[in-house]
């Protein structure tokens, strides 16, 4: 059994099914991700494992213990919340100390951890600060001493970036990363942002609906995705209706153009299926010989700084591509026919 | 703020004084000179001198009892309106109960802590008097007599007990808003933290609460202590508390000294301003944290 | 659950302790005739002279209060508002004295201050003493009055507002009536309604100013009749009550205009 188990759990808020037969082992040591739209039940499940809800069914375990009846005071479980949730009438270093008074630990190792976790996050000379003399980031981070000063076996975080500035958010979630590792520490990471999912995490869960599309590690989410819900969610996709025109050897039309996909598809000849690809995997002219390439109007072109992209219209069908940014080639402009290329395999249908 | 008035000085500045000086005119003529009338007559005699003498005559047992009688039914009808007010709106805001309930609530609570003076001791007379509705049935349903039991409206409890009828709503008006401001976080994250229901109200939501609360229990305490309505139409002047007895003393000077009855109104300005002035102190400890 | 169950206790409790007064009242006022119940208090008392004389004088104070109170308070919970933000703890903090103040001090000073023999004499006349009355009642709605109406003008942005009026060249008078005023109308009704249940039954101020209000002219049934007082104390209790349903009414009319707009 995993160091931190959940089975076959499900939720109902009245005749709502929130979660709906939610399974995952996490080893100990690992950083999961719940990635889903908002509303498909991330924090409720959450929050079965936190204790503050009560699974309809299904058991939680921790270390081989189920905590399933056990309140949330009792299951040594840190959290960061949203938005804080920093006890307003404590200084920072009472509130990274809090739950280390609850235990009753002696004062001078309170403040020995209180300092040793204020170092840990930056915050070295905050610790006689009320939360009303902090930022939001700095606010965050306290909320993750707090949480980690009584060295809880888990650690749940939901959505701790989503009210911060880009910015923060890009330095502030490789700090928790960093944190994690250093301690080691099981945690699961609520998040609705993609970006953050497959940049901190050992494993994604991608949720939709109360039930998990798909686990696995961010690679295998992003290129494998197991449904065609995981696939639009993570990343941009190209999504291009073409006609199969023979099954067996994969060959179809799209805007009256052929392709090879050089496998035998499911759907039978003359049937419309759409052919989704990644807008990296799409590339500017003809490149290798292996590749499919397509002939297309360039319909508009956005700057991204280091990353040009371009839109290529193709019939009814549109493909977005990626490319760097080359100081010594322009991008084409608007109007200008182009072909663009990508290999066989990168094709999802 | 920046200042507005940097853009056309001359005439706005005129203009602005005509603005507020209705109401510091009326302030000061009919709150202010009154009042300092008042503090100063309470340091003179007859003769317009100035003396300690009828602060001194306050000290008589009759009037210190008076006193006493009145700041331990103020100090009882602000604690237990604190107390069974908080009850009532954390029952209704935490409590779990349905959520209908709340907008009756605040409204009788509106009612309620505006039914005061004359008509309210009527209500008591008719509930709890004699002849009451209450006193009553306890004796043809219960058996029970509670004036034989020595009980009595026009007494200590009597009083506190009526007193609490807009005292309590008062509270559940001002402390209503403030429990909805504890954040459902602060108890999740205390909880997960590890702390017990009860620590956490210890620990969290009451330090966070309590400049509310201290407040409101100044605010009911000098609520109560110049309350005269009440007490008088319950008792005439037979419970001799403070604002009754300087009640006599202004419509027939009792006291037979008009210059003690200065000094008693300056002493209940004491009172309810001392009670004002521990709470602000103690607000401004409280409050660090706040903005 | 246990938590639930405290909740309802509390509640109950509060049920009770509120109703049976006003049940106790209500039927109290019922048994004037023997025996039966009957509405023969409240005939009573409807017909009695001195009620109907205590009763209009009440409400003309009431009606006059309330326009000294929004000549005393608008324009300056405006202008602090505006021009003296510097200025609001001080006001805030002589709003709020007669809450610490207590109205028998207050009074007391009235009566001392302008008596006959006083550079203002305005005990010396009926007239006199009414005005002094109304400034009196003035002061006790004056804590509500001004919370009404200052956050009243604080949910409306009175600078913007202000500006663009000005901006037309619209003069002070125009602004206050034209715009503030209709914005704040609501706050205004509230501290109206509320300082018309506080004239109404008001004691301390008319009693010992000598003036035959609706408050002393119960105190005096209260010291000789039996059944009246329940009555009178039933009609109080309702005009209390359609005073705060007024209040609730304007107030809940505001937000639907507000969310129409
Ligand atoms: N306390 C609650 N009572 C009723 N419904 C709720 C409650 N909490 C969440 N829900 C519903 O459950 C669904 C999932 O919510 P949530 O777990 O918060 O989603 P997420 O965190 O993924 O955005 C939503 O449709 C939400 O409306
Ligand atoms: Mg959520």
């Amino acid at each position: 059994m995993a160091f931190l188990d959940l089975s076959n759990l499900q939720k109902f808020y009245g005749t709502n099914h929130v979660v709906k037969d939610f399974s995952i082992g996490i080893e100990k040591g690992e950083f999961i991700s719940f990635l889903g739209p908002s509303g498909c039940g991330k924090t409720t499940t959450l929050r079965m494992v936190a204790g503050f809800e009560v699974p309809d069914q299904g058991a939680i375990s921790i270390d081989g213990q189920d905590v399933v009846r056990l309140k949330p005071n009792q299951r040594n479980i840190g959290m960061v919340f949203q938005a804080y949730a920093l006890f307003p009438n404590m200084t920072v270093a009472q509130n990274v100390g809090f739950g280390l008074k609850i235990a009753g630990k002696p004062k001078d190792q309170i403040a020995e951890r209180v300092t040793e976790m204020l170092a840990l996050v930056g915050l070295k000379d905050f610790g006689a600060r009320y939360p009303f003399q902090l930022s939001g980031g700095q606010q965050q981070r306290v909320a993750l001493a707090r949480a980690l000063a009584p060295s809880p076996q888990v650690l749940l975080l939901d959505e701790p970036l989503s009210a911060l500035d880009a910015k923060i958010r890009v330095s502030l979630r490789e700090e928790i990363r960093n944190i994690q590792r250093d301690l080691g520490i099981t945690t699961i990471y609520v998040t609705h942002d993609q970006e953050e999912a497959l940049s901190m995490s050992d494993r994604i869960v991608v949720m939709h609906d109360g039930i998990a599309e798909q686990i696995g590690e961010p690679f295998e989410i992003y290129n494998k995705p197991a449904s065609r819900f995981v696939a639009e969610f993570v990343g941009t996709l190209n999504l291009i209706d073409a006609t199969v025109e023979d099954s067996s050897t994969g060959r179809v039309k799209v805007a009256g153009q052929h392709l090879e996909l050089g496998r035998s598809l499911e759907a039978v000849n003359g049937a419309t299926v759409s052919l989704a690809l990644r807008p990296e995997t799409v590339r500017l002219g003809r490149i290798a010989d292996g590749d499919q390439t397509l002939t297309g109007l360039v319909e508009e072109v956005s700057f991204l700084g280091s990353v040009v992209r371009i839109k290529v219209a193709l019939g009814g069908n549109h493909i977005v591509l990626d490319t760097f940014n080359r100081t010594i080639s322009k991008p084409p402009s608007i109007g200008d026919q182009i072909e663009v290329s990508f290999p066989s395999e990168s094709v999802m249908i | 703020m920046s200042d507005v008035t940097v853009s056309k000085p001359k005439t706005t500045r005129s203009w602005a004084w005509l603005g507020i000086a209705p109401f510091i005119l009326f302030a000061v003529m009919f709150l202010i000179l009154p009042t300092m009338h008042i503090i100063i007559g309470a340091f003179k005699n007859q003769q317009g001198e100035v003396t300690l003498d009828n602060i001194r005559n306050l000290f008589q047992p009759s009037i210190m009892a008076s006193y006493w009688i009145s700041i331990k039914i103020s100090v009882a009808s602000a604690f237990f309106g604190c107390l069974i007010g908080f009850a009532i709106a954390a029952s209704v805001t935490l409590g779990g109960l349905p959520k209908w309930i709340r907008a009756p609530l605040m409204t009788f609570s509106g009612v309620a802590s505006n039914f005061a003076g004359v008509p309210l001791a009527f209500a008591f007379i008719a509930t709890l008097g004699r002849l009451g509705l209450v006193t009553v049935l306890l004796k043809s349903w219960f058996g029970i007599n509670i004036y034989a039991m020595g009980f009595n409206l026009l007494s200590f409890f009597g009083l506190t007990i009526t007193y609490l009828f807009f005292q309590i709503p008062l509270m559940v008006l001002i402390v209503t808003p403030a429990l909805d401001g504890l954040k459902k976080e602060w108890k999740e994250a205390a909880q997960i933290l590890g702390a017990s229901g009860f620590q956490y109200w210890r620990m969290v939501a009451l330090p966070i609460l309590w400049p509310t609360l201290l407040g409101t229990f100044a605010l009911l305490f000098a609520n109560a202590f110049g309350a005269v309505a009440t007490a008088y139409a319950l008792t005439g002047s037979s419970l001799s508390i403070v604002p009754i007895l300087l009640f006599a003393q202004i419509r027939g000077d009792v006291l037979q000294d008009p210059h003690l009855g200065y000094a008693l109104a300056f002493g209940m300005i004491v009172i309810t301003g001392f009670a004002n002035g521990i709470y602000i102190w103690m607000r401004t400890r409280a409050e660090r944290w706040m903005k | 659950m246990s938590k639930k169950i405290w909740s309802w206790l509390a509640l109950v409790f509060g049920i009770l302790y509120f109703g049976l007064p006003l049940l106790g009242t209500l039927e109290f006022s019922l048994k004037m005739r023997r025996g039966v119940y009957s509405l023969d208090a409240y005939a009573a008392v409807l017909n009695d002279p001195q009620f109907r004389a205590t009763f209009s004088y009440s409400v003309i104070m009431a009606l006059f209060t309330i326009v000294l109170g929004v000549i005393i308070v608008v324009p300056t919970a405006y202008w602090v508002q505006l021009k003296y933000r510097r200025l609001r703890p001080f006001i805030e903090f002589i709003t709020l004295l007669p809450l610490v103040i207590p109205p028998i001090v207050v009074v007391f000073g009235y009566i001392r201050l302008y008596n006959t023999s006083s550079w203002l004499p305005l005990t010396g006349s009926a007239m006199g003493t009414n005005i002094l009355l109304m400034f009196g009642y003035a002061t006790l709605s004056l804590p509500y009055m001004y919370r009404a109406v200052d956050t009243g003008l604080r949910a409306i942005d009175v600078r913007t507002l202000t500006e663009a009026a000005e901006s037309l060249g619209a003069n002070w008078l125009t602004i206050m009536t034209r715009v503030i005023m209709p914005n704040v109308l609501v706050a205004i009704l509230s501290g109206a309604f509320l300082t018309f249940a506080i004239v109404i039954g008001e004691f301390v101020m008319a009693a010992l100013l000598n003036r035959p209000a609706f408050g002393p002219y119960l105190q005096i049934m209260g010291a000789n009749r039996a059944y009246e007082p329940a009555a009178l104390a039933v009609i109080a209790f309702a005009i209390t009550w359609a005073c705060m349903g007024l209040i609730q009414l304007v107030t809940r009319f505001q937000k639907f205009s507000r969310v129409a707009r």
